[in-house]
């Protein structure tokens, strides 16, 4: 039985599985040959283990810039940087990848920091701003994103191109910088374990900890938070903090374990793939896993699509559009919550 | 320094401040009109983007630059539609929708562009037509003032005269008032009978409307062509712009110009000898100070009216 | 009498929630007369106009203009039907004219413009002809609070309206203003307008009314020519009980001074002054209940008693600390609670679980986390704790406060802000919308607050909970304490109601002394 207090669920399944109806009809319109472009789309990204390999190496940066969103959202921030954060931290770790040598297992580690804590600076910028002056923080993220791709490129064509690449790319990084593999067959990287251990802490730091219940309230009803004693202003800037050192770690977590060198010329797009992770797991830091992994998978699926196919990746992007549209519609399928009230409240009577 | 003065102490630097702030003051006016009944709209990027396409699209199948200037409207203000749509009957959350009315344009372009092209990138294997520039009679031989006045895009101007049919739209016709009145005070419009709903979604789809002329001027004014995410962040600019105008018709007007100044003198440092790189955060990083600014005056009236008792 | 000109028959309203704002309520208006509703707040007089206006359809019951049965699905029905309503809270836009506000929603037009000469000349005629002087070109947000209303006031005229609902219009005007006001209702009354004025203050409607209609609790007490009826009776009617509920109170010993509020005085932004010269002290153990009508400077006291508000003159103080300008966290830290009025707005946070809003007054302490980490199963055990000792009806700790009846919403908020040892504890409305089972449960925890020497500030429209919860009583009018008792459960409600309306004062003196400052 339908129970209204499982409403949500119900309708985060609908808007799923509209968009990916949609998406069938969106391919039987552009295909050739539909039935086995939807077969490549659905089938692909699980047909092998290095295809799901591709799903899994997808996820991790999707959940890392979804935990990120996940927690601004939460606390009613619209805060877009992740985007921006995610690239220059990946830029940042870079530099120590490429320009210091350490032992191994160090190595990678201090990158890794290094580029989380380059973006948490980053990003309590607007964070700061916000709670100071209440500055509009979606557009000054915004801006950001676009100011630290600039900085970003500057850096990478003056400071760390390797002139002997094939293309615009940084010299490479030192071996003992990069991540090891981590199942054989597949690209996945041990960046799995660090995102997973993200995944627990930012669960633990929402729900088990003063501070992250401090995020929830001012989140839930500001004024509430204020009442009651809690410093909103604080609160704005110190999850902003954190939000940006975990899209940090994320970007150096992603350059580090897929690439050798540092090649994005332009940004690399998760940190607004992270608004429709975020949206779709409803903030929920265990969520994003789901969310992340769902949005891989389509997106792998998508790419094998356009490979094997005559329908490009790009589609993909009209159907998260509708995903984001419907996800957070308040009055969608509202109906269907009434009558499960009714009937729950006839059923009480 | 001397090197700065000669680039932007020139008239064709002149001219190019009104060549770029075209597209922007385009989109300040539609953020402008849908912000005053009460509707921030965040899509205007993605407007701005379908309608850049759309313009290139229609104008190359149907051979007519003007024809392509009407699909590139129309396709604005459809877009616009779906987010009122989504936002006023199904109440998704305003900035959200708006967000997905962005990704939608700039995956949905890239879509449309490699099934009609082939081409991911940019649009130059279809013949596109541009609209026309305008000499206009006796002021382009004054000089100085002529080469910076005369010689513009056809939609350059179109932009000026927007931007005075805004201000007495909003000013001097029904409604205007009435949408001015459904952004300050809902209640006393709905409770003069006035159908709130119905402003909204008029507001909205003027808004779309402006934002997709600026969208088209990119592609067939600025460029000659569509290329990917060519509207790069000028929606956002235009909500910045806006509120900085605090949201009068003069007011963005004029922030309009000082963004686009901003750009054009990316443009122009390009000439020296400084990273383009880093020139090219200009206008954002102008955007920012600018926002910062504007919030800090803000907030310093608002502590003040705290201080006095209630 | 003549046939009504509109009448409303056994109209009841039940609200998507299940309160029931009208039951039954007849109300009939006879042409050309001025008649009168009066009730305390939440008898159901503003849900009643709002049916008239078009603005609630009624569950059952049927209304007759001139005779024939109507329907008003909107505002607009109303309007076109010729009624108009001059709300309690402005229906202007303050950037606009006054002009612009007259003719919103029916410009005249002149090509695509708006005829604003024409709008001009409009208001003016109206303005003549009903003898509401206002200046056509003002912008609203620059008129005083008395022109708004003439604003108001002409805009139903030139709709058309020939009944005019005014919803306690009073309320915001000074002695001057109301004067002028009733000058210009009795012209409209002699140029053929029918009024129904929504009032609470007695001498205003004995001075202008032809007949009264008095509510209670959602029904009508009865309808009376205005010469027929002596204001005790309608107080009696007015505040008379309901459920009458009284409670053994302990004799207490009466402690050290912890509130002390000392000659503050805070003007309104149109200078007027909303709390004057307020002297105030509540000692361990005491609960003293501020009495009076809504919008006499209650809502001001609380905010001055919290650290929100800083006084033009004046101090207050806790426990020896001056708390002006300080933060909530740091007034809270000196043993301060506060259940607000608004338990939506500020009282809770709707998606949040009953625990996370039990807590948010204590998480901060020590003995509630270890290195950062919430003691869990002690936060369940203590919400679980509540939950039994207020009876909440849930179905968890981990239920979603915003699920909760507002009884249920509300004995959360109590149960937490009295629940962290306060040494002085606001009490603004704490039964306000509440069952009386729930309201009971509440005033059984605020005496055994009392009990346990907390100072309470017991701010409420409920006069049988003001009355037998209080240890000492003031009567608050117009921003001043104008009595204070101190057996208030000794006292009648019409005495009370006399003072509440203005009609009788204490001297000063006496005052004070009663107040021991």
């Amino acid at each position: 039985m339908f129970k209204s207090k499982h409403f949500e669920y119900y309708r985060t399944a609908s808007v799923l599985l509209i968009a990916l109806l949609l998406t069938f009809i969106i391919i039987s319109f552009v295909s050739g040959q539909p039935l086995h472009t939807i077969y490549i789309f659905l089938y692909e990204p699980i047909s092998s283990l290095s295809h799901f390999g591709n799903v899994v190496e997808m996820a991790i940066p999707l959940t890392f810039t979804g935990l990120a969103l996940a927690l601004l959202f939460k606390m009613n921030m619209f805060n877009l940087g992740a985007e921006g954060t995610f690239y220059f931290a990946g830029l940042m770790a870079s530099f120590i990848a490429i320009r210091i040598s350490m032992n191994g297992a160090l190595h990678p580690l201090v990158c890794i920091m290094f580029g989380g804590i380059v973006g948490a600076a980053i990003s309590a910028i607007p964070g700061w701003l916000k709670a100071k002056w209440d500055v509009n923080e979606l557009v000054t993220s915004l801006m950001f994103n676009s100011i630290l791709y600039g900085v970003g490129q500057y850096l990478l064509n003056y400071k760390l191109r390797d002139s002997a690449a094939y293309q615009t790319a940084s010299f490479k990084f030192e071996s003992t910088a990069v991540l090891s593999k981590l199942i054989p067959g597949t690209r996945i990287h041990t960046g799995l374990i660090i995102v997973i251990v993200c995944v627990i802490l930012a669960h633990l730091f929402m729900y088990k900890t003063r501070w992250g219940y401090e995020l929830r309230m001012t989140g839930a009803n500001r004024e509430f938070a204020e009442y009651s004693g809690i410093k909103t202003g604080r609160v704005i800037i110190y999850v902003h903090l954190l939000a940006g050192l975990i899209a940090g770690i994320g970007g150096s977590v992603e350059v580090l374990g897929m690439y050798s060198r540092f090649q994005w010329n332009a940004l690399p797009g998760y940190g607004m793939d992270g608004a429709l992770v975020a949206m779709i797991a409803k903030n929920s830091p265990i969520g994003v896993v789901g969310a992340a992994l769902f949005l891989a998978y389509i997106r792998v699926g998508a790419d094998m699509m356009s490979r094997y196919s005559d329908v490009p990746s790009e589609m993909i992007s009209i159907i998260q559009a509708i995903i984001l549209l419907l996800v957070s519609a308040d009055q969608f399928l509202k109906f269907w919550k009434n009558r499960m009230l009714l009937k729950e409240a006839q059923k009480h009577a | 320094m001397h090197d700065f003065f000669a680039v932007i102490l020139t008239t064709d630097f002149a001219y190019s401040v009104l060549r770029v702030t075209t597209p922007i003051l385009f989109a300040a006016l539609g953020a402008l009109i849908s912000n005053r009944a009460g509707i921030v709209n965040i899509g205007l990027e993605g407007i701005m983007l379908t309608s850049a396409l759309m313009g290139v699209l229609i104008s190359a199948y149907t051979g007519s630059a003007w024809v392509g200037l009407l699909g590139a409207a129309l396709g604005g203000v459809l877009m616009a539609g779906m987010l009122a749509f989504f936002t006023l009957q199904f109440k998704t959350h305003l900035i959200l929708g708006g967000i997905a009315i962005n990704a939608f344009a700039a995956g949905g372009t890239i879509f449309v562009l490699y099934m009609l092209t082939g081409d991911k990138g940019t649009s130059s294997s279809l013949s596109s037509k541009v609209l026309p520039s305008i000499d206009i009679p006796l002021i382009k031989d004054i000089p100085v003032l002529g080469p910076i006045i005369s010689g513009h895009h056809v939609l350059t101007y179109m932009s000026i005269i927007a931007a005075i049919v805004v201000y007495y739209m909003l000013k001097r016709t029904p409604l205007g008032l009435q949408i001015r009145a459904v952004g300050e005070n809902i209640h006393a419009a709905e409770s003069v009978g006035i159908k709130v709903k119905k402003v909204q979604y008029i507001a909205l789809l003027l808004s779309g409307l402006f934002a997709s002329l600026g969208g088209a001027y990119m592609s067939m004014g600025y460029l000659s062509l569509f290329t990917r995410n060519m509207t790069a962040g000028r929606g956002w600019i235009a909500l910045a712009a806006e509120s900085m105008g605090r949201s009068t018709a003069v007011g963005t007007t004029v922030t309009s110009f000082l963004f686009g100044f901003a750009q054009a003198l990316s443009n122009a440092l390009q000439l020296l000898k400084i990273p383009a790189e880093l020139i090219s955060t200009v206008p954002y990083v102008a955007t920012v100070l600018g926002l910062v600014f504007y919030s800090i005056s803000v907030s310093r009236k608002a502590n003040k009216l705290m201080n006095k008792p209630k | 009498m003549a046939e009504a000109l509109l009448d409303m028959r056994n109209i009841t309203k039940v609200y998507p929630n299940g309160v029931v704002a009208n039951q039954d309520v007849n109300f009939s208006l006879a042409e050309g007369e001025i008649h009168a509703v009066a009730g305390e707040n939440g008898a159901g007089k503003s849900t009643l106009m709002k049916m008239m206006f078009g603005m609630e359809e009624p569950s059952r019951g049927d209304i007759y203009l001139r005779g024939s049965k109507i329907r008003l699905n909107s505002p607009q029905d109303a309007i076109r039907m010729g009624i108009g309503m001059v709300h309690q809270h402005f229906m202007l836009v303050p950037s606009f004219t006054v002009a612009e506000n007259m003719v919103l929603g029916m410009e005249p037009r002149k090509g695509i413009a708006i005829n604003y000469s024409e709008a001009v000349r409009l208001t003016k005629e109206y303005a003549t002809k009903y003898n509401l002087h206002v200046d056509p070109t003002e912008k609203v947000e620059n008129l005083s609070v008395g022109m708004k209303q003439k604003v108001e006031i002409l805009k139903a005229l030139v709709r058309g309206a020939n009944i005019l609902i005014l919803d306690e219009p009073t309320a915001v005007l000074t002695p001057q203003e109301t004067d002028e006001l009733f000058d210009q209702l009795k012209l409209l009354k002699e140029k053929g307008h029918t009024i129904v004025f929504i009032s609470h203050k007695l001498k205003e409607v004995k001075a202008i009314c032809d007949r009264i209609t008095i509510m209670r609790s959602g029904r009508t007490e009865g309808v009376f020519d205005m010469q027929q009826v002596s204001e005790q009776e309608i107080t009696r009617l007015m505040v008379g009980r309901d459920v009458v509920l009284k409670y053994e109170k302990e004799a207490n010993s009466i402690g050290k001074p912890v509130l002390r509020v000392k000659d503050f005085t805070v003007c309104s932004k149109e200078g007027k002054r909303v709390l004057n010269h307020i002297q105030l002290s509540i000692s361990e153990g005491e609960i003293v209940g501020v009495a009076g009508v809504e919008g006499n400077g209650q809502s001001q006291l609380v905010d001055a008693v919290v650290g929100k508000l800083k006084g033009e003159s004046g101090s207050v103080e806790v426990g020896n600390v001056p708390i002006g300008g300080m933060d909530i966290e740091s007034v809270r830290g000196l043993g301060v609670s506060y259940i607000p009025e608004d338990r939506m707005r500020q009282g809770t946070a709707k998606e949040a679980s009953i625990l996370d809003n039990i807590i948010s007054t204590r998480f901060k302490g020590k003995e509630w986390s270890k290195l950062g980490f919430f003691k869990r199963s002690k936060m369940l055990e203590l919400t679980e704790e509540y939950i039994k000792k207020f009876q909440i009806k849930t179905s968890g700790p981990n239920q979603e406060i915003g699920m909760l009846s507002g009884g249920n919403m509300q004995k959360v908020v109590v149960a937490r802000e009295g629940s962290t040892e306060p040494k002085f504890l606001i009490a603004e409305q704490p039964t306000r919308g509440v069952d009386v089972g729930a309201a009971q449960l509440i005033h059984h925890n605020l005496l055994e607050l009392r009990s346990k020497g907390c100072a309470i500030l017991l701010i409420s429209a409920d006069l049988n909970e003001i009355l037998e919860l209080s240890d000492k009583l003031l009567v608050m009018y117009e921003g001043e304490f104008v009595a204070c008792f101190d057996h208030p459960s000794e006292i009648s409600e019409q005495e009370l109601g006399l003072y509440m309306l203005g009609i009788n004062r204490q001297e000063q003196g006496d005052i004070r002394r009663g107040m021991h400052v």
